[in-house]
């Protein structure tokens, strides 16, 4: 392995592609984004190229305040729900023969097929009154009378941890599979419990993917525009919701322009703290 | 075009025995193709018009009772556009415009969205002299630039209506009044945009003697608040009518506004539901057809545009999609109960259009706080 920087055009070569892939794909529009939330909305139209600043200005109100705070809450919540489920999942499933666990990530790669609009309507069906799961729970006697469970904060949650926990299990699989089975054996031959062995051992050793997964579920969730409509009463919409609305129903490209710009600030900041409180820890 | 490459991408890599390479070539490939104008060479050798209709149901009747007969009448073949409801259609077009693309010739376009293109000059002007049977057309049904050029005609009439599950209610409610009933909590579904649930209409037509009451700021702010007394009765404010539909024939939302035709038609299949004209009027709003000022098939769009304001294509309409007739119902041969059916004569409330232009972002900002908020 060459453990030099890499000199010359073709030492470069095997960067080139994904670093083009990048520029086109995310650099590219997301510049266009940024020049787009600064043109001139044209009321009762569309916009027109100019530099304003009318459309942050609008942005930033208490109303949008909150709905920001609900979007990045919500969004931890997702996270830290998925990767809490996911991870002692992820543990079990590793340990089981190959064939169950090639069974268990086909079961979960289909779940990923499918689309948003099929988990809510899914979800909306199993919770609600008419058709749902109270209707069963009336049945063995355990309700008096069915019930509707959603639209609600709670049938919300249930449908973004659903939509994300294959991609949190897959993401953890490889990590956790190639975990060292000898640490924890040498923490249970020393004398401590299974469970004390996977809290002390286990989710230490596997800090990192943690952290990281966490991140990507939570960039996963903020993005999340169609349950929260479909599973969520209004005040339960997130900011991609209202984006959604500024730019498909309302015309104005430029106001959705300037709340995505900054979504994707706010989330790239958090992110970053992230980050930046786990390298201190490991230093500490 | 994106999503054809995709598949196709996807396809190859599935099937096996290809390499990388030689999928990102093809869908490359396949991606300039598009972009260099492939549907302009296919539309050239067979005269095909791309015709926008509001998917689901209202491009399933079209395809079924009315494109056919166009196509035999006329030799034109017809593609039929699935477009999504209201002004999400008219950014999309707005778009490909900027590109010069034109994802569908002709467009049902709603009034709202009709005036918004306009401003945005996206509507390439009809030429009347080419549209004998425009004439016809009521005269408010036929927009028009402000320099007097005809941007677009009238397509189909619809009822926004009160509408009901039977088994929920077999009593069927006889003013808009009952949005706000509390007996009514957390059992409607509204539409979930100011600028298609026209609800501040029904506010000021309901307890403000009329939709004149919105001329003012004040007025507006009147309806905005008595608007916010109903927000607890309001289970789901649906963006997407499939939503709402389900929920209104399972009963798990029983109440709420709804298109007429769609819950006649629904009612006719045995489903319990039931369409109501409220004593103040149910919501009487209409599509335009509409031409992107980006299509290369403006001649043919004039000439399926004419057909389709012929007395007995609007007849057709009304018997077979339910809509009402954008002509005088005297040209047609539909019988009262014909007529009854698609239509009430309990005076509609006509949406105030001109508000959704003039102070559209303030009435959607203030929209979205009260129901959000």
């Amino acid at each position: 392995m060459i453990r030099r920087a890499p000199r010359g055009l073709a030492e470069h070569a095997p960067i080139l592609f994904p670093a083009l892939m990048l520029v086109v794909f995310f650099v590219i529009p997301f510049s266009l984004m940024i020049a787009v939330s600064v043109f001139r909305r044209v009321p009762g139209g569309f916009y027109e190229p100019d530099l304003v600043f009318a459309n942050y200005e609008r942005f930033l109100t208490a109303f949008f305040g909150g709905v920001m705070s609900f979007s990045l809450g919500l969004a931890a919540l997702v996270a830290a729900l998925s990767v809490g489920i996911a991870f002692p999942f992820t543990y079990r499933l590793v340990k089981l023969p190959r064939g169950a666990q090639i069974r268990w990530l086909v079961f979960l790669l289909s779940i990923l097929s499918l689309s948003e609009v099929i988990i809510g309507f899914a979800w909306s069906t199993l919770l609600s009154r008419t058709a749902g799961i109270t209707n069963l729970f009336v049945a063995l006697g355990l309700m008096a009378e069915p019930q509707s469970l959603s639209p609600s904060f709670g049938a919300l949650l249930a449908g973004l941890v659903y939509q994300a926990f294959p991609y949190t299990v897959l993401v953890l699989y490889p990590a956790l599979a190639r975990l060292d089975p000898y640490l924890e054996e040498a923490a249970r031959t020393l004398g401590s419990s299974p469970l004390r062995a996977f809290f002390t051992v286990v989710v230490p050793a596997l800090r990192n993917t943690i952290v990281a997964t966490t991140i990507m579920v939570f960039v996963f969730a903020l993005g999340s525009y169609l349950l929260p409509q479909l599973l969520g009463r209004p005040q339960h919409w997130t900011l991609s919701v209202l984006i959604t609305d500024q730019a498909i129903y309302q015309s104005n490209m430029p106001f959705a322009a300037a709340m995505a710009v900054f979504l994707v600030l706010v989330s790239l900041a958090l992110v970053g703290l992230a980050l930046l409180a786990g390298r201190r820890e490991e230093t500490a | 075009m994106n999503e054809t490459t995709g598949k196709q991408g996807l396809h190859v890599a599935l099937t096996g025995g290809i390499g990388r390479r030689a999928v990102l070539a093809g869908a490359g490939t396949l991606a300039t193709v598009a972009a260099i104008g492939f549907p302009n060479i296919v539309r050239a050798q067979s005269k095909t018009l791309k015709v926008g209709v509001y998917g689901g149901y209202f491009k399933e009747s079209f395809e079924k009772h009315i494109f056919p007969d166009f196509s035999k009448a006329t030799g034109i073949t017809v593609e039929a556009i699935a477009e999504p409801t209201g002004e999400a259609w008219l950014v999309q077009l707005e778009q490909a415009a900027r590109a010069r693309q034109a994802p569908a010739d002709v467009s049902m376009m709603s009034q709202v969205a009709m005036l918004k293109g306009a401003s945005a000059e996206l509507w390439a002007p009809f030429d009347l002299s080419k549209i004998p049977n425009a004439a016809k057309v009521v005269p408010h049904l036929v927009n028009k630039y402000p320099d007097g050029k005809v941007s677009g005609i009238g397509a189909v009439s619809w009822y926004i209506t009160l509408v009901t599950n039977t088994k929920s209610y077999p009593q069927a409610p006889d003013s808009w009044a009952a949005l706000w009933d509390p007996a009514n909590k957390d059992k409607l579904g509204l539409l979930a945009l100011v600028s298609n649930s026209f609800l501040l209409e029904v506010t000021a037509a309901t307890f403000f003697g009329g939709t004149k009451h919105l001329d003012s700021e004040q007025g507006q702010l009147d309806c905005f608040k008595k608007l916010a007394e109903l927000k607890s009765n309001v289970k789901l404010w649906y963006r997407d009518e499939a939503q709402f539909e389900a929920s209104l024939k399972s009963g798990e939302i029983p109440m709420g506004q709804y298109y007429h035709d769609v819950t006649g038609l629904a009612a006719a299949d045995g489903q319990p539901v039931r369409s109501t004209f409220p004593k103040e009027g149910g919501i009487l709003d209409s599509g335009s057809w509409a031409v992107t000022r980006a299509s290369k098939a403006g001649d043919l769009a004039h000439v399926f545009v004419d057909y389709m304001c012929q007395p007995s294509i609007q007849a057709l309409l009304s018997r077979k999609v339910g809509t009402a007739p954008t002509i005088d119902r005297k040209m047609t041969d539909l019988t009262d109960q014909e007529f009854a059916a698609v239509s009430s004569d309990i005076a509609p409330i006509i949406p105030r259009y001109d508000l959704y232009t003039s102070k559209s972002d303030w009435l959607n900002q203030k929209w979205t706080e009260m129901i959000v908020g």
